[in-house]
């Protein structure tokens, strides 16, 4: 069996060369992934791998024994979603999920980023619909809130 | 408070964001089996008869031919001519030929292998250059362009060419048909027009209209791909699922959707331009020919669109414009974000650009002197009311010069170019006044609002907008407004989700039936002595004593509007929207690379009714030109599609993008909605193509006036100048 754990809960599934993306969309109906390739190029299947953004067509399922999965149902991150509803970074949505989970990863790494760095940090993502411009002002401005938030929770906590 | 104008939250931004939107694919249906397609290889041929492999175990296997269409074996559209399954000949690569179901998709794909077809090849016809055959030619003939020219004292002439460009929605097409019980069926799935996939369905079905009921699932980007094609994938699903008296699921992977799909009509224009020497404009005669593809599809349509917006947005007394669109044996061209208008527009540009160069003139003081203002006449002699072509055109250029640009890095050469053109809203000609498209307002049972259409949201904001104006007309928040799913058994055919129509044109019709809404209510509260805080409170208080009220409009166009099919003149459009783009690249002569370093758009979009959405529509439609430009490139090799992956069909990412600059400009058409709304869906398809090859002619000093225009071509010409050395010597 491979274990591993899927937005913070335990999974089991039976050993197999199924992809990551299958898994997540069949077996454990997740269909926030979405598969808009399946060979890596687009982006839409990506999630996170720990602290890393993967394409999950492209992973078998045995790779993950072990691993923390999180996909946009378990993202938990209420200022990037309001900054890609308010900021217009979702149209048709289907690349949203993959994004928001690049942009995630980009995030956790690298909390205040220049544009330049979102640009690279999102171009393993297509989108068709936006041009881009929305989602880099809507990750530009989940990062500024995210940002502010530590800080006044660190003030609050400060003696 | 009002909500037009503000950045409402969009209606389906939360579902989006959260993973909780169910597209298609997402959706599982008990019992549910999968289907594939059995495709020809050959673009041209007789089908001789279909072969299972003895050996392939056929058990739980259903197999769907010609022979089992109980309708008529054809996909409704303009022309009869496109067969739902290839039944004796075969016209292009990858045409439906037999269609399979299974348990499984793995096992329905093993089985549509296991398929042989016994086809005896044909000679094919490949490319724009060899066809004959004529699916539609039309001709516009304003003023007297032969002795316009005798009084010319310069006569520019030049070709422009354009590729096929892939829609390449991001999520692929995909159709679920599931049996009704009295032997009804109903289609749902990834689509733009509803009531087209109705009608396609009818007749291929052999099925009256109540039997037949077809339901929009939340739509993972059109572009116009999702215009004709579902009506085709539909019929697939909804054949097989007849037979195996089950729902069967059809979700075509990349490589289908690439390989079989609709895809931008190839184009090739040539203009004749008489001109004085000090610039001015006497007489454009310009040719236009059209790679249709196999079928007819929607390419007379196309045509028309282009053929209307061939002159660009100049005042020309003299033209004349003849076009046709050709038959090939490649898989049908069809609908894209634009349809033949970006393919002549980038042919006008690009002649402003020739005729600026042999007069010596700056090309946007051409543009300034020619442009269409308001009163002068476009070709079909359409005056013009609501113009903007001045404005778009010094608003962007004032964007650009706003910023200054930091130096290329050696040995790269910066260019810089300007495009300037129109777009006509709505169907063209007669089109709206013979569509009749209907929408309905209404007090629910619940006493909740409601608007009812057909059109369809595939991202561009539907759901947003006829929810921001319905709420507007009421007098009520916009989040009070729900918008019910497109499903044709309950809503009314408010026309195709196509032709930057759905806000300009059922966007108005929604308007006037909220209005109408509310006065009924009023009335209906007096007559009923019903006293209520507001409107919200008499709605309910109407469901709960007399039941749903409903008011349902027909659009109307503009008083005034002529239009003259057969002499091709008259108000092409109800109104047009303008727009202007300025693009600044970098070229590297070495490797022959384009980057695209600003790209400004000056749109005018009538009355903005959203914002965030506005924008959001210049931009994704920049960047789809900007890919069609440079690297979209669709690849066939003896009519079939090489790049059929998205590992070698290149479109946009983020890192090949600039951070787009866009102005908004509100030149306010009379009849619009929300007090002048227009049309801006394609608009910003026009523009950037041309934009960017001028930019490059100005970095490089040559003008490729062809579409995508790759590194290849640009180094070939630097080669052709001499300026740049053979590799290795």
């Amino acid at each position: 069996m491979i274990r591993f754990r899927v937005n913070g809960r335990a999974a089991e599934v039976a050993e197999s060369g199924a992809r990551l993306l299958d898994v997540l969309r069949l077996e454990l109906g997740l269909c926030g992934t979405k598969e808009g390739c399946g060979e890596g190029e687009c982006g839409a299947c990506s999630v996170l791998i720990g602290e890393r953004v993967v394409n999950s067509c492209l992973v078998p399922v045995s790779q993950v024994d072990g691993c923390e999965v999180t996909t946009i149902e378990g993202l938990a991150s209420p200022a990037l979603a309001r900054a890609f509803v308010e900021e217009g970074g979702a149209q048709c949505g289907i690349c949203t999920p993959g994004m928001m989970c690049a942009a995630e990863a980009l995030l956790r790494a690298c909390p205040r980023p220049t544009i330049d760095q979102v640009r690279a940090a999102l171009a393993g993502n297509l989108c068709r619909c936006t041009g881009y411009t929305k989602i880099f002002a809507a990750v530009l401005r989940a990062a500024g809130e995210r940002a502010a938030g530590e800080q006044a929770a660190g003030e609050r906590a400060a003696p | 408070m009002a909500s037009v104008g503000r950045r409402v939250a969009r209606v389906d931004g939360w579902d989006k964001v959260t993973g909780a939107a169910r597209y298609v694919d997402d959706l599982t249906i008990a019992g549910c089996w999968f289907g594939a397609t059995v495709r020809s290889t050959v673009p041209h041929g007789r089908l001789r008869g279909l072969h299972r492999e003895p050996t392939f175990d056929w058990d739980r296997i259903v197999l769907v031919t010609a022979a089992d269409i109980p309708g008529d074996n054809v996909i409704a559209l303009i022309e009869d001519d496109q067969p739902a399954l290839a039944k004796t000949e075969i016209h292009h690569v990858a045409e439906p030929v037999a269609l399979i179901a299974a348990p499984t998709p793995e096992l329905a794909r093993a089985a549509a292998c296991a398929v042989q077809l016994d086809v005896e090849p044909l000679p094919a016809v490949l490319s724009l250059f060899d066809a004959t055959r004529v699916f539609r030619e039309y001709e516009i003939t304003k003023g007297d362009v032969a002795a316009a020219r005798a009084h010319a004292d310069l006569i520019v002439e030049g070709e422009s060419t354009t590729g096929a460009q892939e829609q390449l929605y991001i999520e692929p097409q995909g159709m679920i048909a599931q049996p009704r019980p009295g032997g009804g069926i109903t289609v749902l799935g990834s689509m733009q027009c509803p009531f087209y996939v109705h009608r396609a369905l009818m007749r291929v079905l052999g099925l009256p209209s109540e039997k037949v009921a077809v339901i929009q699932t939340v739509t993972g980007g059109g572009f116009g791909g999702k215009e004709e094609y579902p009506s085709m994938l539909a019929a697939h699903a909804a054949l097989l699922s007849r037979k195996a008296g089950r729902p069967v699921k059809m979700v075509y992977d990349r490589q289908e959707d690439i390989a079989a799909t609709t895809k931008r009509h190839p184009s090739r224009v040539r203009h004749s331009t008489a001109v004085r020497r000090d610039g001015t404009l006497l007489a454009m005669d310009i040719d236009i020919a059209l790679d249709g593809g196999a079928y007819c599809t929607l390419s007379p349509v196309v045509l028309s669109r282009g053929t209307i917006h061939a002159a660009g947005a100049y005042a020309c007394p003299n033209v004349r414009v003849r076009s046709r669109v050709l038959m090939t044996h490649t898989p049908p061209h069809g609908a894209f974000r634009g349809f033949g208008a970006p393919q002549t527009l980038f042919a006008v540009e690009m002649q402003v650009e020739r005729v600026a160069r042999a007069l010596g003139i700056d090309p946007v003081d051409l543009r300034r002197r020619w442009l269409l203002r308001e009163g002068d006449t476009t070709a079909t002699g359409q005056p013009v009311v609501a113009g903007a072509a001045a404005e778009v055109l010094e608003r962007a250029l004032a964007q650009y010069r706003s910023k200054s640009s930091p130096p290329p890095p050696p040995p790269r050469r910066r260019g810089v170019g300007v495009s300037l053109y129109l777009h006509g809203a709505g169907f063209t000609g007669s089109g709206e006044d013979k569509l009749k498209g209907r929408a309905a307002v209404r007090v629910a049972e619940d006493g909740g609002f409601e608007v009812l259409a057909a059109s369809t949201e595939i991202g561009q904001g539907t759901r947003t907008i006829f929810a921001q104006l319905a709420a507007d007309a009421l007098g009520v928040p916009y989040q009070q407004i729900r918008v019910v799913e497109p499903d044709t058994s309950c809503v009314p055919d408010s026309g195709p989700t196509v032709a930057s129509r759905t806000c300009m044109v059922v966007g108005r019709v929604v308007e006037e039936a909220a209005r109408e809404l509310r006065a009924q209510l009023l009335r209906w509260g007096e007559s009923a002595r019903v006293t209520a805080p507001d409107l919200s409170a008499l709605a309910h208080e109407r469901a709960r004593r007399a039941g749903p009220l409903a008011v349902e409009k027909v659009y109307a166009p503009p008083p005034g509007i002529h239009w003259d099919d057969a002499a091709f003149s008259g108000d092409a459009y109800p109104v047009y929207a303008w727009g202007a783009n300025v693009a600044e690249v970098d070229v590297d002569p070495d490797t022959g690379e384009v980057e695209v370093t600003r790209l400004v758009a000056a749109a005018d979009a009538g009355r903005v009714v959203h914002p965030v959405l506005a924008e959001g529509q210049i931009e994704g439609g920049a960047v789809q030109a900007l890919g069609w430009a440079l690297t979209e490139e669709v690849k066939y090799q003896d009519g079939r599609v090489l790049n059929d992956r998205l590992a070698t069909y290149i479109i946009p990412t983020s890192a090949d993008v600039p951070v787009l600059e866009t102005v908004l400009v509100e030149q306010p058409f009379a009849h619009g909605p929300a007090g002048g709304a227009k049309g801006i869906g394609e608009l910003p398809m026009d523009g950037p193509g041309p934009a960017i090859v001028a930019a490059v002619a100005q970095a490089t000093g040559v003008l490729l006036p062809e579409l995508p225009l790759l590194p290849e071509k640009i180094l070939a010409a630097l080669e052709a100048r001499g300026e740049r050395e053979e590799a290795g010597r």
